[in-house]
Protein backbone atom coordinates (compact mmCIF):
# COMPACT_ATOMS: atom_id res chain seq x y z
CA UNK A 1 0.00 0.00 0.00
CA UNK A 2 1.38 3.23 -1.04
CA UNK A 3 -0.11 6.31 -0.35
CA UNK A 4 1.42 10.25 -1.13
CA UNK A 5 -1.24 13.17 0.59
CA UNK A 6 -1.27 16.39 1.42
CA UNK A 7 -3.41 15.79 4.81
CA UNK A 8 -2.23 15.06 7.84
CA UNK A 9 -2.81 11.13 9.02
CA UNK A 10 -2.69 9.39 12.52
CA UNK A 11 0.38 7.42 12.57
CA UNK A 12 -0.45 5.22 15.54
CA UNK A 13 -4.33 4.66 13.64
CA UNK A 14 -2.52 3.43 10.59
CA UNK A 15 -0.41 1.29 12.45
CA UNK A 16 -3.12 -0.55 14.12
CA UNK A 17 -5.02 -0.67 11.14
CA UNK A 18 -2.00 -1.91 9.71
CA UNK A 19 -1.70 -4.48 12.24
CA UNK A 20 -4.96 -5.68 12.19
CA UNK A 21 -4.85 -6.36 8.59
CA UNK A 22 -1.57 -8.59 8.47
CA UNK A 23 -2.61 -10.46 12.12
CA UNK A 24 -1.21 -13.60 10.94
CA UNK A 25 2.06 -12.19 10.09
CA UNK A 26 3.82 -12.40 13.64
CA UNK A 27 6.06 -9.68 13.17
CA UNK A 28 5.49 -5.71 12.16
CA UNK A 29 7.79 -3.24 12.19
CA UNK A 30 6.91 0.23 11.81
CA UNK A 31 8.75 3.94 11.35
CA UNK A 32 7.92 7.53 11.55
CA UNK A 33 9.51 10.35 10.43
CA UNK A 34 8.67 13.93 11.80
CA UNK A 35 9.74 17.37 11.36
CA UNK A 36 12.59 18.48 13.27
CA UNK A 37 13.92 21.81 14.67
CA UNK A 38 16.73 23.39 12.83
CA UNK A 39 19.35 25.70 14.49
CA UNK A 40 17.59 29.35 13.77
CA UNK A 41 14.31 27.98 14.48
CA UNK A 42 12.17 26.00 11.58
CA UNK A 43 8.94 28.00 10.83
CA UNK A 44 7.85 25.53 8.73
CA UNK A 45 9.10 22.78 5.70
CA UNK A 46 7.84 22.68 2.49
CA UNK A 47 8.11 19.43 0.48
CA UNK A 48 7.52 19.52 -3.04
CA UNK A 49 7.33 16.20 -4.89
CA UNK A 50 6.73 14.87 -8.62
CA UNK A 51 3.01 13.52 -9.08
CA UNK A 52 3.03 10.56 -11.06
CA UNK A 53 6.75 9.30 -10.38
CA UNK A 54 6.03 9.70 -6.58
CA UNK A 55 3.40 6.93 -6.83
CA UNK A 56 5.48 5.24 -9.38
CA UNK A 57 8.61 5.12 -7.31
CA UNK A 58 7.39 4.16 -4.11
CA UNK A 59 5.50 1.29 -5.44
CA UNK A 60 8.42 0.24 -7.06
CA UNK A 61 10.58 0.44 -3.83
CA UNK A 62 7.60 -1.22 -1.85
CA UNK A 63 7.34 -3.87 -4.16
CA UNK A 64 11.00 -4.67 -4.02
CA UNK A 65 10.51 -4.91 -0.51
CA UNK A 66 8.19 -7.04 -0.35
CA UNK A 67 9.71 -9.71 -2.51
CA UNK A 68 12.96 -9.52 -1.21
CA UNK A 69 11.90 -10.09 2.55
CA UNK A 70 8.76 -12.39 1.70
CA UNK A 71 6.66 -9.54 3.70
CA UNK A 72 3.33 -10.25 4.01
CA UNK A 73 2.47 -6.69 3.28
CA UNK A 74 4.20 -3.04 3.18
CA UNK A 75 2.56 0.50 3.72
CA UNK A 76 4.24 3.66 2.77
CA UNK A 77 2.75 6.82 3.62
CA UNK A 78 4.41 10.12 2.57
CA UNK A 79 2.89 13.71 3.02
CA UNK A 80 4.05 16.55 0.66
CA UNK A 81 3.33 20.80 1.11
CA UNK A 82 3.30 22.62 3.94
CA UNK A 83 4.48 20.88 7.47
CA UNK A 84 5.33 22.41 10.57
CA UNK A 85 7.91 21.64 13.43
CA UNK A 86 6.83 18.33 14.76
CA UNK A 87 4.40 17.21 12.21
CA UNK A 88 4.36 13.48 10.94
CA UNK A 89 5.91 14.03 7.11
CA UNK A 90 6.28 9.69 6.55
CA UNK A 91 5.54 6.36 7.77
CA UNK A 92 6.47 2.95 6.49
CA UNK A 93 5.43 -0.42 8.23
CA UNK A 94 6.26 -3.62 7.45
CA UNK A 95 4.99 -7.02 8.29
CA UNK A 96 6.66 -10.48 8.40
CA UNK A 97 6.90 -13.95 9.93
CA UNK A 98 10.12 -13.01 11.90
CA UNK A 99 11.26 -9.79 13.15
CA UNK A 100 14.76 -9.41 11.24
CA UNK A 101 12.98 -9.31 7.87
CA UNK A 102 10.44 -7.20 9.27
CA UNK A 103 13.16 -4.68 10.52
CA UNK A 104 15.75 -5.05 7.53
CA UNK A 105 12.84 -4.00 4.86
CA UNK A 106 11.75 -1.01 6.83
CA UNK A 107 15.57 0.21 6.53
CA UNK A 108 15.47 -0.88 3.16
CA UNK A 109 12.45 1.17 2.70
CA UNK A 110 13.78 4.15 4.68
CA UNK A 111 17.31 4.17 2.90
CA UNK A 112 15.64 4.16 -0.60
CA UNK A 113 12.90 6.86 -0.61
CA UNK A 114 15.45 9.18 0.98
CA UNK A 115 17.39 8.88 -2.14
CA UNK A 116 15.08 7.25 -4.77
CA UNK A 117 11.32 9.13 -4.19
CA UNK A 118 10.79 12.34 -5.80
CA UNK A 119 10.60 14.87 -2.74
CA UNK A 120 12.36 18.21 -1.81
CA UNK A 121 12.26 19.80 1.33
CA UNK A 122 12.36 23.68 2.09
CA UNK A 123 13.07 24.38 5.31
CA UNK A 124 11.69 27.46 6.32
CA UNK A 125 13.12 29.70 9.10
CA UNK A 126 13.34 33.17 10.35
CA UNK A 127 16.22 34.09 8.27
CA UNK A 128 14.79 32.57 5.41
CA UNK A 129 14.14 29.57 3.21
CA UNK A 130 16.15 27.19 1.52
CA UNK A 131 16.57 23.46 0.07
CA UNK A 132 17.92 20.78 2.13
CA UNK A 133 20.79 19.14 0.43
CA UNK A 134 21.07 15.79 0.02
CA UNK A 135 23.68 14.31 2.35
CA UNK A 136 26.41 11.39 0.56
CA UNK A 137 25.63 9.68 3.80
CA UNK A 138 22.06 8.68 2.56
CA UNK A 139 23.18 7.70 -1.12
CA UNK A 140 26.12 5.31 0.82
CA UNK A 141 23.39 3.89 2.69
CA UNK A 142 22.08 2.32 -0.15
CA UNK A 143 25.43 0.28 -0.83
CA UNK A 144 24.50 -2.20 2.69
CA UNK A 145 21.54 -3.39 0.37
CA UNK B 1 8.55 16.88 -25.73
CA UNK B 2 7.30 17.84 -22.12
CA UNK B 3 9.91 19.29 -20.14
CA UNK B 4 9.57 19.88 -16.19
CA UNK B 5 11.92 21.18 -13.02
CA UNK B 6 11.59 20.62 -9.34
CA UNK B 7 12.93 22.46 -6.43
CA UNK B 8 15.40 25.03 -6.92
CA UNK B 9 16.19 23.72 -10.34
CA UNK B 10 12.31 25.38 -11.01
CA UNK B 11 13.50 28.36 -9.43
CA UNK B 12 16.16 29.27 -11.37
CA UNK B 13 14.18 28.66 -14.29
CA UNK B 14 11.11 30.35 -13.46
CA UNK B 15 8.81 27.90 -14.90
CA UNK B 16 7.39 24.34 -13.50
CA UNK B 17 6.90 22.61 -16.91
CA UNK B 18 7.32 23.78 -20.66
CA UNK B 19 6.88 22.56 -23.87
CA UNK B 20 10.69 22.05 -25.77
CA UNK B 21 10.70 21.30 -29.19
CA UNK B 22 14.00 19.48 -29.76
CA UNK B 23 16.24 17.56 -32.37
CA UNK B 24 18.62 16.83 -29.61
CA UNK B 25 19.42 12.89 -29.07
CA UNK B 26 20.29 12.65 -25.33
CA UNK B 27 19.66 14.16 -22.43
CA UNK B 28 23.35 16.15 -22.45
CA UNK B 29 22.63 17.72 -25.86
CA UNK B 30 19.04 18.43 -24.74
CA UNK B 31 20.82 20.62 -21.58
CA UNK B 32 23.65 22.10 -24.10
CA UNK B 33 20.37 23.05 -26.16
CA UNK B 34 18.76 24.85 -23.42
CA UNK B 35 22.20 25.91 -21.81
CA UNK B 36 22.33 28.81 -24.96
CA UNK B 37 19.15 30.01 -24.92
CA UNK B 38 18.93 32.54 -21.53
CA UNK B 39 20.86 32.75 -19.23
CA UNK B 40 18.72 31.25 -16.15
CA UNK B 41 18.86 27.83 -18.17
CA UNK B 42 22.73 28.20 -18.05
CA UNK B 43 22.62 28.92 -14.32
CA UNK B 44 20.13 26.25 -13.60
CA UNK B 45 22.13 23.71 -15.66
CA UNK B 46 25.51 25.27 -14.71
CA UNK B 47 26.85 22.18 -12.91
CA UNK B 48 25.05 19.04 -13.75
CA UNK B 49 26.73 16.43 -11.16
CA UNK B 50 24.39 18.30 -8.65
CA UNK B 51 21.75 17.55 -10.52
CA UNK B 52 19.49 14.51 -11.66
CA UNK B 53 17.10 13.41 -14.69
CA UNK B 54 14.24 11.47 -15.45
CA UNK B 55 13.03 10.11 -18.45
CA UNK B 56 9.09 9.14 -18.27
CA UNK B 57 9.55 9.28 -14.43
CA UNK B 58 12.20 6.78 -14.34
CA UNK B 59 15.50 8.01 -13.14
CA UNK B 60 17.98 8.38 -15.87
CA UNK B 61 21.25 9.14 -17.09
CA UNK B 62 22.57 12.29 -18.78
CA UNK B 63 24.18 9.86 -21.58
CA UNK B 64 20.61 8.14 -22.31
CA UNK B 65 18.92 9.09 -25.22
CA UNK B 66 15.87 10.81 -25.58
CA UNK B 67 14.16 8.94 -28.57
CA UNK B 68 10.44 8.24 -27.61
CA UNK B 69 10.79 10.27 -24.52
CA UNK B 70 7.43 12.16 -23.96
CA UNK B 71 8.49 13.84 -20.29
CA UNK B 72 12.21 14.51 -19.00
CA UNK B 73 12.38 16.06 -15.77
CA UNK B 74 15.61 17.91 -14.35
CA UNK B 75 16.01 18.07 -10.35
CA UNK B 76 18.34 18.50 -7.13
CA UNK B 77 19.40 14.69 -6.03
CA UNK B 78 16.18 14.07 -3.53
CA UNK B 79 15.64 14.35 -0.25
CA UNK B 80 12.30 12.17 0.51
CA UNK B 81 11.73 10.02 4.22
Amino acid sequence: MIRVQQDPFDPGAELNAFSAAVAGAGAVVSFSGLVRDVAGGLRAMEIEHYPGMTEKALAEIRDQAVARWALAEALVIHRHGRLEPGEVIMMVATAARHRADAFAAAEFLMDYLKSRAPFWKKEETGDGSDWVAARDADEDALKRW
Amino acid sequence: MQVLYFAWVRERIGVPREEVQTQAATVAELVEELKTREERYAAAFADISALRVALDQDLSEFTDSLEGVREVAFFPPMTGG
